[in-house]
């Protein structure tokens, strides 16, 4: 039976990890190669780097960590943040990247992830959505870009069922009510986008417990769980995460001794 | 360990860098090429592949697939990865009217779009993500998980090709080996521990026909 994916996050800002784990015996928190080897070994399914670099200029460095990550850490890697022409996708891919994920781009000109799924595959197109609950109403959410500040007014379940008829391989769902309050995932919105297509869901925003990445999967079916917090301010695991899971009958990859 | 030269067939169709990575980690002296003059000279070949069964077939329609053939026809070891598996087979749905290599009869089949698992949840096609393997043969360990990424897979005609079958709403030939020819549909590249060991085995001198 297909595991439930457990996806550590690592924000990154010209190379570094904007908010890294201090790990026993990590010699530089702020790496994101070695959190990443780290996350690995724990049990981590997939890692996503999200590139929150600002300018253009220091995209060099970010080729250079993807292939030094890709180089050494044996799952999937995902790469998303300022992805906007098809130079960005290849030059990642040949990197060493697995999957990136676009946001604002795919907004702005849809057919960019038909031309990008054709080129590169629908496994290695993941479109990134954020959304945000209408205000006063609870089952309309609209997709947000630019880094939640701007409401381009799409409804978010139609956006998807869009992005996956357009070829993406998956939909990175993050709810920006949620992200960074550690309230748990956005469940209803979850379970809607999970319900209305037929690629695999990513869910993000909001986890602050074990309970959480649960909620996330069972209820809101989501096909895997993205969490960045928990995680760097060290309060689980990726194998407690995994253990915890177990216990409570969803299907992960048990956490690998090394 | 007897590694020796490992040569990975590009097809073109995409970046490679995580399978010469896994094979370095694993002590391997890999390169890429798609020039049957280089790779004919080494003592394994790999040929992975990720896209389309269209593409793919189209890449070795010439001088590459005829060497491919030639390599598997010699008895040197060979490993096909996703596509490089699918590419030994007839042909594909993904693709009506293009040839596969045919060294084994059969087809490539995509999943139903209405697959459910036991608990009658909807199975989404593609099947990613981390899935488990059963089988009985010494290059695997019988329930260790893998990584796939696809859409289609193999149906042998023959099935006693068959070495693992994976469950996604039923079991799916997931593995399949006889003689020199090892091919899975899993990515051992990205399949961590599980990976390692399998690569592991194809660069040793443990036999797996």
């Amino acid at each position: 039976m297909l595991a439930k994916r457990i996806i550590p996050c690592l924000d990154v800002k010209e190379g570094r990890v904007v908010k890294g784990i201090n790990f026993v015996g990590l010699r530089d928190a702020g790496d994101p190669v070695e959190s990443a080897q780290r996350y690995s070994a724990g049990g981590a399914d997939e890692i996503t780097f999200l590139d929150i670099t600002a300018s253009h200029e220091n995209r060099r460095t970010l080729f250079d960590l993807v292939d030094r990550t890709a180089s050494t850490v044996a799952v999937p890697l995902t790469v998303g943040g300022g992805v906007r022409e098809r130079r960005d996708v290849s030059e990642l891919l040949h990197a060493g990247a697995d999957k990136v994920s676009i946001n604002s781009a795919a907004v702005s000109n849809p057919d960019f992830i038909k031309e990008m799924a054709e080129a590169y595959g629908s496994q290695a197109i993941v479109v990134a959505i954020d959304a945000k609950r209408v205000p006063g109403q609870t089952e309309n959410w609209t997709v947000y870009t630019h880094g939640g500040r701007r409401d381009t007014g799409l409804d978010a379940i139609a956006w998807a069922r869009k992005m996956a008829d357009y070829g993406a391989g998956e939909i990175l769902l993050t709810s920006m009510d949620r992200d960074g309050t550690q309230d748990g995932y956005d469940l209803l919105l979850t379970r809607t986008v999970v319900d209305a297509i037929s690629i695999p869901v990513v869910a993000s925003g909001g986890v602050g417990t074990l309970r959480h990445v649960h909620e996330g999967l069972a209820a809101g079916g989501a096909d895997a769980a993205l969490a960045a917090s928990i995680f760097h301010d060290g309060h689980y695991t990726v194998a407690e995460v995994k253990e915890y899971l177990l216990d409570h009958g969803v299907c992960v990859r048990p956490p690998e001794r090394d | 360990m007897t590694t020796g030269r490992v040569a990975i067939v590009d097809l073109g169709l995409g970046n490679l860098h995580s399978v010469a990575k896994a094979f370095e980690r694993a002590g391997a002296n890999a390169e890429l090429s798609a020039d049957p003059d280089v790779f004919l000279r080494a003592d394994r070949l790999v040929m992975p592949g990720q896209g389309a069964f269209k593409e793919c077939a189209h890449a070795l329609a010439g001088e590459l697939g005829e060497a491919v053939r030639a390599w598997i026809d010699s008895g040197r070891p060979y490993l096909g990865i996703c596509l490089g598996m699918q590419a030994l087979f007839d042909e594909s749905e993904e693709a009506p009217g293009e040839k596969g290599l045919g060294i084994f009869p059969g087809t490539v089949k995509r999943f139903a779009t209405d697959l459910r698992d036991p608990r009658g949840v909807r199975l989404k096609v593609p099947h990613i993500g981390w899935n488990q393997i059963e089988s009985r043969h010494p290059v695997f360990e019988n329930e260790e998980w893998y990584y796939f990424v696809h859409s289609y897979y193999c149906v042998p005609a023959e099935e006693g090709l068959v070495v693992a079958t994976t469950d996604y709403g039923g079991p799916f030939c997931s593995a399949i080996a006889r003689d020199n020819v090892l091919a899975c549909q899993f990515h051992p590249e990205k399949s961590q521990h599980a990976g390692a060991r399998l690569i592991g085995h194809f660069l040793g001198d443990l036999a797996w026909n």
